[in-house]
């Protein structure tokens, strides 16, 4: 009885034992066929057949190269870049006479990029090697022949081997559970499973009754065993295995397994079995690599790509048909036109009588001399941007969130810029919207309100009602110098204990004897602290008690009883103890000790939980359950309150409490001992419906129930949450609540989240119609799903015509959908219109979802629009949908990590969306946006200033530059200051992007990427390098160029033209960025600076290795005053087109951020000149410290 | 590059278990704050105002016009006497068959040229050939030497890029090898005043560095011109390469099919409307290719050789500064514009549902 009622009270929650024995039966006749073969000789791992065995160790490797493959493979990883291959065959074909420039400055750079990328792919492993080598060297204890435990490392543990894990210590490998110290011999453990499930909610495993007396080291001398079971899984929850002890199989379940990585607890020490190691455990085999992400605008940069390889090959193509024509032309009648060529004595390349395979081969040559159009450290750049913009993410001191000790985490930077774009949100509810801690705040107790106090969602709600005057009050709180929104009013979430917001002097610090029915007080207080599953913990040194819960709102109710008198202190398998005030006596503590006959526990179907107790004599059943199931069970003389509490129970769930019905009953002795008769024989039928049986027994008990009250217990909003949705809705991001939550509490969350707001329309979609109802009971499944459709199209209509007339009279709608229509209204001929409906509304909600439908709306707004979509989750349960959506978003420190692990971004409060998409997301966006536009306008304006020289050399393929001069010039000369703009740049500071969301709206209609602007930059690039080429080729050629009459060759053209493009593209950079720091002014001036330093010292060193740079700067260039002149003409005429674009443009068309930039500057004057008081100006609160 | 892999969705396991590994030192994950990691440092963040924008414009007219105006006027001061005479040294019974004419080494090449100084031309007046249509920088002909035969003397076998010149009939290199020396330039000029001959100085009107540095004191021509196919000038065996200036101005290769050399410098100051008598020795064949020779005399001033375009661009450049200056004056008279209206930017609750 003990033992069982123990199990009952957990395990069947954990595993379901109808579904075990339907299946486990078949699965157990398994063993030894096929994924059923592995064999593990218990505590004999030198047994010679377990060595012919080899199974590995329990050596952990998640790096991605090993010493061996590193160069390969990642070589490999290089070369799946199409640009990257580009290059490679670049390089290859350099080497032969083909190529325009020598082959070491082209091969030098791709070196350069891909060992950088190699180095730093390397250092990411190194990393991830560290962890493993820390794991792999952690100590455990492990049994020897000798008799004894000794220490060893985890690495060395092989299958087989017994080793003995302590309180709170990690499992070293899959383990099968021999005994534990746990109280009796019963051998049960209680395991932290967080790192695996996410669920925080301990798990109790259970070993063998055979095995679990195995309690000291002498029992295991003489312990060998054979277990034979299935292969490596990836699968947590299942285990098919038999134990072969003493000439007898034992079947082993899940029950028996300690999975790797998750911890034990409450438990001194266990003894364990390694069954499986290494890889081969669970979690490891659990292991994927996530999908990874693309952002669209490195998507449409691809696009782009693509593009300049088309005008490449067409450049090439002109050159080369020109080339092809000229080479022709060279040898007519055997007579050479350009004889000084030798047409009649040359090469395949140039041989005028097979022009076409010339020009052929010049093509080749043309692709490599134009590739300057294609970047070569365009990758490299974006790649060390990002990673440096995700450093700064996860440093932001404004979304560290000191409770938990969680700063936000970048855990991709593939996604920086598409944080910029969001156009959906797609949120979870509990634990992310809300806290997902209950706070007990309201009860009723025999038709008496308790309680007050003001929840969220009341003073939302107040805030609807007399909007503006008191919501302005409420909206007022205030972001303070570190961003964390500090409320107005009573603080919210700093309840002085946790789970516990209860005020009412009538019913605290004893008082509740005063009451009219004190004794009905008592009953109902005693029923929270004993029906339910809670497991106290007592603090040995303080004698603090803890409760350990599985569901939040347990623990509330646990710690109201405690705090109106009745202490909850120890869980024994067969009692429960209180410390009770005893009012009818003498008022003082007393110790009760209540029998614990029976746990009946809760189901979703169920949707209540009994106990049966016996205290003092008295039998009772002690209920409480949700209100629609509650009411139908009363006895006739226990309704005597029912329309006070139903009364109260609308008022409660109108303001989003969560509410149980409370009630009891005393049984008969004989009533009693003729149900647990029939209870005991459902409960050990083995049949497929014994859940059923179960329920039936139960069922028959939970009747003529006396009604006590009901409680009230609110799911707590999250600090900051309505204020940072009214932030995103001004950023015209549409917020889509999907949860699992009733209609009713998800509209009142709704409105206390502020995503439905006063004077919005609400349109409903819903099956709860009494016609549906009615179908449902006749069960014609056919017609059902007929009516039902029916039914939500006409909804759907209904509600675009509402909103129609909604948009009319300039007021917003708020869809609200449940999940039974999500159901219907995700199929295919009516998602198009439902999405038509939902992306006109200015909120959604979606109510009674399951995780795949969260994941199916995602999907559906993400393809169908093909906008941005962002979802953000806290909970396994989340998964799927933060994995569908462009970006995923976990909530950090709460609910374990799955949802984490699952996202690309980690916060540790919902809040720190506002800062990481409006603050970070708008300026990554705007910084990689601006950062490729320019990408691309400095290398157009360099490649055709090649393009337009090949025009004036008849389409040789004669470089106008020096080789080296060339390949610097993407690596030293403008890189630098391209990476500054895409790692520093800011349009507008923090606060004012935060102070007007509006901002947003650019890159979530992607105005800083669009293709006219691309298409801009790309002109101006061209523009620019006609400008330079015309203007130097005029300035300098033919004529004497100084003063002593020398004039300028090929080289002193390339030299200056150089210059020219040096300059023009850092000065251009110059006057495109907003935000000057030290480090931009270096950048920028330095890479012109460094452009001279190095003409001076390559000029200098000796003219075997500067060939054709030899002494042309230092001894032709410089003393030219038309050198430096022209460099000042180009330079400012290849600026002049831009800046006075934006001039105009500016001032006639202002985009959001001019405009939030001319008023930073006022107020940065308005500041510095001291005389706030006569501006005061409203909209700057955010950024005034 | 590649993906960026999170290792494995497990990797926070052995995190976890870090933590509690570490718990004894309790590092705060709290992030340092610094001005450069909270981007918040001190910066500029120029916008384009008004009045910043009107006065870049009108600085840079101000700035632009002088400079436009000083270059004009300098390119102005230079006299130039330019005398394209490649037709006109073919004798009228070689018109049909220039070919022949110039290909043909009995014909006399010899033509008489006579300039007249338009204005004073004070000493230094440089003296260029100037062709046209004549691809120097053509690949083939700009690879087409070695940069150490002509260096140093060891070299001499180093004729790799220098095909089809570069071995003579004996089988021993060419030195100077390749297409760019074979080449040479070989019109010759003579000039002289009322019958006195003006001396043409061709000393030093090649770079220092090509001298010293790039052609060899040891290095002489040899097996050069020597074959079937006689390419341009013959040089003097007796004489190095780096003295050989008249070679080392060719072989830097010109920028653009128009291109001029230096031929050398006349060291007297010239009369206005003297009489120059020129005899041109008019060898070198540009009538296969089609190209133009001119004979150039010019004076330099300090922005070299007559130029108008400089000066010209940079008055237009400084004209359209000052025209957009004016321009955007009158967009901000007519079209006034508080640029921070707040107005805009503030959100209207009843806009926000819309699509834009």
């Amino acid at each position: 009885m003990t033992r069982g009622l123990r199990r009952m009270l957990h395990l069947s929650k954990l595993y379901s034992f109808s579904c075990f024995h339907q299946h486990g039966e078949d699965k157990h006749a398994q063993i030894g066929r096929r994924g059923y073969t592995r064999i593990v000789y218990c505590n004999d791992p030198d047994n010679p057949e377990a060595v012919q065995l080899k199974y590995k160790g329990n050596y952990v490797s998640t790096t991605k190269y090993t010493a061996a493959n590193f160069v390969p493979k990642s070589l490999f990883e290089q070369f799946r870049r199409i640009a990257n291959i580009y290059f490679l065959v670049v390089a290859c074909v350099s080497f032969s006479p083909l190529a325009p420039f020598t082959a070491l400055s082209v091969v030098g750079p791709l070196v350069l990029v891909i060992g950088g990328t190699m180095a730093k792919e390397a250092l990411e492993d190194c990393r991830r090697r560290q962890q493993d080598v820390e794991a792999n060297n952690r100590k455990v204890e492990v049994y020897s022949r000798t008799g004894t435990f000794h220490e060893t490392q985890w690495k060395n543990l092989r299958v087989g081997n017994v080793v003995k894990v302590y309180r709170d210590e990690y499992f070293p490998a899959d383990l099968l559970l021999l005994s534990s110290s746990y109280d009796d011999e019963d051998g049960i453990c209680y395991v932290d499973t967080k790192n695996l499930d996410g669920e925080t909610n301990l798990k109790l495993k259970q070993s063998l009754d055979v095995t679990s007396s195995f309690r000291d080291e002498t029992c295991l001398r003489e312990f060998t065993a054979k277990i034979r079971c299935e292969d490596p899984n990836d699968k947590l929850s299942s285990f098919v295995g038999n134990l072969h002890y003493n000439g007898k199989d034992y079947p082993l379940s899940p029950q028996q397994i300690l999975l790797r990585d998750s911890k034990l607890k409450h438990t001194d020490y266990i003894y364990g079995v390694v069954i499986f190691t290494g890889h081969e455990t669970k979690v490891m085999q659990n292991a994927t690599h996530p999908r990874s992400k693309r952002s669209k605008v490195e998507k449409r940069m691809d696009k782009i790509i693509y593009i300049l390889f088309s005008a490449l090959i067409l450049i090439s193509f002109v050159g080369s048909f020109v080339f092809g024509i000229e080479t022709r032309r060279d040898l007519v009648d055997k007579k050479n036109r350009r004889w000084y060529l030798r047409p009649d004595d040359t090469t395949v390349f140039y041989d005028p009588t097979r022009a076409s395979l010339s020009a052929f081969f010049h093509f080749l040559t043309g692709l490599m001399l134009y590739g300057y159009l294609i970047p070569i450290s365009l990758y490299v750049s974006i790649e060390i941007v990002k990673v440096l913009q995700t450093v700064f993410i996860n440093r932001d001191l404004r979304m560290y969130y000191e409770a938990t000790d969680e700063p936000a985490q970048a855990r991709t930077s593939n996604l920086n810029e598409e944080l910029g774009q969001v156009h959906t949100i797609f949120s979870d509810k509990t634990g992310t919207l809300t806290c997902n801690s209950m706070d007990f705040v309201r009860c009723s107790i025999a038709g008496i309100a308790y309680g007050r106090g003001e929840t969220e969602v009341e003073r939302a709600l107040v805030a609807r009602r007399d909007r503006p005057s008191e919501a302005h009050e409420i909206s007022n709180e205030v972001i303070d110098g570190h961003g964390n929104a500090v409320h107005s009013g009573k603080p919210i979430g700093h309840s002085v204990v946790k789970g516990f917001n209860f005020r009412d002097e009538r019913i605290m610090n004893g008082r509740w004897v005063e009451e009219p029915h004190p004794d009905l007080i008592q009953k109902f207080f005693q029923v929270l602290a004993i029906c339910h599953t809670v497991i106290p913990d007592v603090d040995r040194e303080t004698g603090d008690i803890y409760y350990e819960a599985e569901s939040q709102d347990e623990a509330a109710f646990v710690i109201a009883a405690r705090k109106v008198g009745l202490e909850f202190f120890e869980r024994k398998p067969t009692s429960i103890s209180l410390h009770e005030l005893d009012y009818e006596r003498d008022k003082n503590i007393v110790v009760r000790k209540y029998e614990l006959l029976h746990v009946l526990e809760f189901s979703s179907s169920r949707k209540r939980m009994s106990v049966i107790v016996k205290s003092e004599g008295d039998l009772l059943l002690l209920c409480k359950g949700a209100d629609s199931v509650m009411f139908d069970r009363l006895s006739k003389d226990g309704r005597l309150f029912e329309d006070e509490t139903r009364d109260h129970i609308d008022k409660y769930s109108q303001v989003g409490l969560r509410v149980m019905v409370i009630a009891y009953r005393e049984l008969g002795q004989e009533e009693y001992e003729k149900w647990e008769e029939e209870f005991l024989k459902a409960r050990v039928s083995f049949s497929a419906d014994r859940d059923a049986l179960l329920d039936a027994a139960a069922d028959k008990i939970e009747r003529e129930l006396i009604l006590l009250g009901a409680t009230a217990v609110e799911d707590k909003l999250q600090e900051g949450v309505p204020q940072c949705l009214e932030k995103l809705a001004q950023a015209q991001i549409r917020v889509w609540m999907l949860t699992g939550d009733k209609l009713e509490t998800a509209v009142n969350i709704g409105y206390a989240c502020r995503l439905l707001r006063q004077g919005m329309k609400e349109i409903v979609i819903t099956l709860d119609s009494p016609d549906i109802k009615q179908l449902e009971k006749q069960g014609d499944e056919e017609a059902l799903a007929k009516a039902c459709l029916e039914s939500i199209s006409k909804q759907i209509r209904e509600g675009k015509s509402q909103l129609t007339s909604a948009e009319e009279g300039a007021m917003e709608c708020g869809l609200i959908i449940d999940g039974k229509s999500l159901n219907f209204a995700l199929n295919k001929h009516l998602e198009d219109k439902l999405l038509d409906l939902a992306i006109n509304c200015a909120s959604v909600i979606c109510c009674r979802s399951s995780p795949k439908q969260k994941a199916l709306v995602t999907r559906l707004v993400k393809q169908k629009l093909g906008k941005t979509t962002l979802s953000v989750g806290d909970g396994a349960n989340d998964v799927s949908m933060l994995q569908e959506a462009d970006i995923g978003v976990g909530i950090s420190g709460v609910e374990g990590m799955q949802a984490v692990m699952a996202s690309d971004f980690a916060i540790p409060q919902f809040r720190f969306l506002e800062r990481l998409l409006l603050v970070h997301g708008h300026w990554c966006y705007r910084r990689i946006a601006m950062m490729i536009c320019y990408f691309f306008y400095k290398n157009i304006a360099f490649g055709f200033t090649l393009f337009w020289f090949e025009a004036y050399a008849s389409f040789s393929g004669q470089p106008a530059y020096n080789d080296w001069d060339m390949s610097f010039y993407n690596v030293f000369f403008t890189s630098l200051p391209v990476i500054a703009l895409g790692v520093f740049d800011q349009d507008v500071s923090a606060c004012f992007c935060l102070e007007y969301p509006l901002l947003y709206q650019e890159g979530a209609q992607n105005k800083l990427f669009s293709w006219c602007r691309i298409l801009g930059w790309m002109a101006n690039g061209v523009g620019s390098s006609i400008i330079i080429f015309f203007c130097t080729t005029n300035v300098m050629v033919e004529q004497a160029f100084r003063r002593d009459g020398r004039v300028a060759d090929f080289e002193v053209l390339g030299v200056t033209m150089y210059t020219c493009v040096v300059w023009a593209v850092n000065c251009q950079m110059a006057i495109s960025i907003n935000y000057f720091t030290w480090i931009q002014h270096f950048f920028i001036w330095s890479s012109v600076a460094f452009w001279y330093i190095f003409m001076l010292i390559y000029g200098y060193i000796s003219p075997t290795i500067s060939t054709t740079a030899y002494m042309v700067f230092l001894e032709a260039a410089t003393p030219s005053l038309l050198y430096w002149l022209s460099t000042l003409l180009v330079v400012v005429s290849t600026l002049l087109p831009y800046f006075s674009y934006r001039a105009f443009q500016t001032w006639l068309q202002p985009m959001p951020h001019d405009r939030i930039q001319s008023i930073q500057q006022e107020c940065s004057e308005i500041e510095t000149s001291k005389d706030k008081p006569k501006r005061p100006k409203e909209h700057t609160k955010h950024c005034e410290s | 590059m590649g993906e960026r892999g999170e290792t494995s969705s497990m990797g926070g396991g052995s995190d976890g278990a870090m933590d509690s590994f570490t718990s004894a030192k309790k590092i705060s994950k709290r992030p340092k704050y610094s001005r450069f990691t909270q981007q918040e440092l001190p910066a500029c963040k120029p916008i384009l105002t008004p009045g910043w924008v009107i006065t870049t414009f009108i600085l840079v007219g101000v700035v632009f016009i002088p400079i436009g105006l000083a270059s004009l006027f300098a390119s102005q001061r230079v006299v130039e006497i330019v005398d394209r005479y490649d037709e006109d040294c073919i004798p009228s019974r070689f018109k049909d068959k220039v070919l022949g004419y110039i290909q043909d080494e009995k014909t006399n090449k010899t033509c008489m040229r006579s300039l007249i100084v338009p204005k004073l031309m004070k000493s230094p007046i440089y003296v260029y050939y100037q062709l046209s249509n004549f691809y120097q920088n053509h690949r083939r002909y700009v690879k087409s030497r070695s940069d150490k035969q002509l260096r140093s003397n060891e070299s001499m076998w180093k004729t790799t890029n220098c095909e089809p010149e570069a071995l003579g009939e004996d089988g021993k290199p060419i030195v100077p090898c390749g297409l760019i020396a074979w080449s040479l330039f070989n019109d010759t000029y003579k000039f002289s005043v009322n019958n006195n001959p003006l001396d043409v100085n061709k000393r030093n009107i090649a770079w220092d560095s090509d001298r010293e540095h790039k052609f060899g004191s040891d290095v002489y021509p040899r097996n050069f011109q020597s074959g079937g196919l006689i390419g341009g000038a013959k040089l003097n065996s007796s004489i190095p390469l780096n003295e050989q200036e008249d070679l080392i101005v060719w072989m830097r290769t010109a920028a653009l099919p128009t291109f001029r050399k230096l031929y050398g410098r006349i060291e007297v100051d010239l009369e206005a409307n003297k009489k120059i008598t020129v005899t041109i020795k008019n060898n070198y064949n540009t009538y296969d290719f089609g190209g133009e020779k001119h004979l150039v005399l010019s004076t330099a001033s300090w922005i070299g050789g007559k130029n108008d375009f400089l000066g010209v661009a940079y008055l237009a450049v400084g004209g359209i500064c000052l025209f957009l200056a004016i321009a955007f004056i009158l967009v901000y008279v007519l079209k006034p514009r508080p640029l921070g209206d707040p107005n805009y930017l503030s959100w209207n609750r009843n806009q926000a549902g819309r699509w834009n």
